[in-house]
């Protein structure tokens, strides 16, 4: 498979942002700015005024503003991958699995319940073509 | 000489490391989780290797975006324990051997493995959760750990294919070290598991238990399953199995298998374990 293939293959997968060379290129300040978090001194700032911290990286207005509403499918769309992404969610004193819950339009409590139940099934979200049921 | 005489797949879920750390473990979520890695840590303690060498994963810890390596070999004297947003676990630092790390390098690359040298690099959940499920909570780990960090992260991967075949490239640069060491390989990282966008939560329990199959009896199946397949059946975060098969790689053709154990969920994912010992 060609790499072409391989990304148009990837677009095909429902419901995921495959972080890829492409998609890594276009977040990186925003994954930079995710992985200044580690700090608790940047934390600190991040959370006394977002907006102004998150000048100091030269991400792009639409990353920032996903920032800013905690639009965790946007983010992970232009370029956030979902391990700095994390980072902002314990920055916000959440969970991995608040996160995950928010992504998928759940509470949390209802997406624990269905990992508790076994998770979602892989059947009709391999592809575009099962998700719409014509596979 | 030295040899390489087992090697353990286990998941790493951060989540598992919170629970210990926190004195959570006999709560009803994840006490039996615990339980089903009694045996292995049983197994662990009577087989008291040297040296482990730990595959997994850096999760965006020690290495941000300016610097992807593939294969990552530690060298360093010490690993300190990464503060990953909510301070470093609480867990003894890891100590490294930088003799044989060198060595392996040197090996490997001969072999036409290009490995990113690491002199000082932080160690997150994804080397420590198995030091803690394996050898529990001791003031000091009771062996030393050289750590190899894949990348997993940003796509794509290495294959399986590569993977195998650097896990062999271990085993023949361990026998070539003249000290007489019992050296144990972990693959570390999934099960089933997305943590991603509206299909996070996927868990492929058949997908898994053919995977814990295939390592025991098949494994030149596993080596052939293409990344996308990780991805599209087992989810997103699935690929990490690949690094199961560094472990497979060097344990040689024939494996016994010691003990298996497999429960959904921890957090988001689908945990894992198999002792499989070189024969």
């Amino acid at each position: 498979m060609t790499a072409r293939e391989q990304t148009e293959a990837y677009e095909d997968i429902p419901g995921t942002w495959v972080f890829d060379a492409q998609r890594a290129r276009q977040g990186y300040h925003l994954n930079e700015f995710l992985y200044s978090l580690m700090k608790a001194a940047n934390r600190a700032a991040f959370l006394a005024n977002e907006a102004e911290y998150t000048r100091r990286f030269a991400m792009t207005e639409a990353q920032r503003t996903a920032v800013l509403r905690r639009d965790w499918n946007k983010l992970l769309e232009l370029g956030g991958v979902s391990y700095a992404l994390a980072k902002l969610a314990f920055t916000d004193g959440k969970s991995y699995q608040y996160m995950a819950s928010r992504m998928t339009g759940m509470t949390e409590k209802e997406y624990v319940e269905m990992m508790l139940h076994g998770g979602r099934s892989p059947d009709g979200w391999r592809s575009r073509a099962e998700r719409q049921g014509r596979a | 000489m030295a040899r390489i005489v087992a090697g353990i797949g286990t998941s790493h879920t951060p989540a598992i490391g919170a629970c210990v750390d926190n004195g959570k473990t006999g709560e009803p979520y994840w006490a039996p989780l615990f339980k089903g890695y009694e045996p292995a840590k049983a197994w662990m303690a009577r087989t008291r290797p040297d040296v482990a060498i730990v595959v997994y994963n850096d999760h965006v810890n020690a290495f941000d975006f300016k610097i992807i390596p593939t294969f990552a070999l530690g060298c360093a004297e010490e690993f300190p324990i990464a503060d990953e947003g909510w301070g470093p676990r609480p867990v003894p630092p890891v100590k490294g051997y930088p003799e044989l790390a060198a060595h392996l390098v040197q090996s490997l690359v001969l072999d036409e493995f290009d490995i990113t040298i690491v002199n000082e690099m932080q160690v997150d959940h994804g080397l420590t959760v198995p030091l803690t499920l394996l050898c529990g909570t001791p003031q000091a780990w009771p062996c030393r750990v050289i750590p190899l960090a894949v990348n997993v992260i940003q796509y794509p991967a290495p294959t399986g294919h590569r993977c195998y075949m650097l896990g062999r490239a271990i085993r023949k640069a361990v026998e070539s070290w003249n000290e007489e060491l019992k050296v144990v390989i972990f693959g570390t990282g999934g099960m089933s598991h997305q943590i991603q966008g509206p299909r996070a939560g996927l868990i492929n329990t058949p997908f898994d238990t053919a995977f814990l199959d295939g390592l025991s009896r098949d494994p030149e199946r596993l080596v052939a399953i293409e990344p996308l397949e990780y991805l599209r059946d087992a989810g997103a975060e699935a690929i990490e199995l690949v690094m199961w098969l560094v472990m497979r790689g060097a344990l040689g053709e024939r494996v016994e298998e010691i003990h298996r154990f497999y429960r959904v969920p921890a957090s988001s994912t689908a945990v894992g374990n198999i002792i499989l010992e070189s024969r």
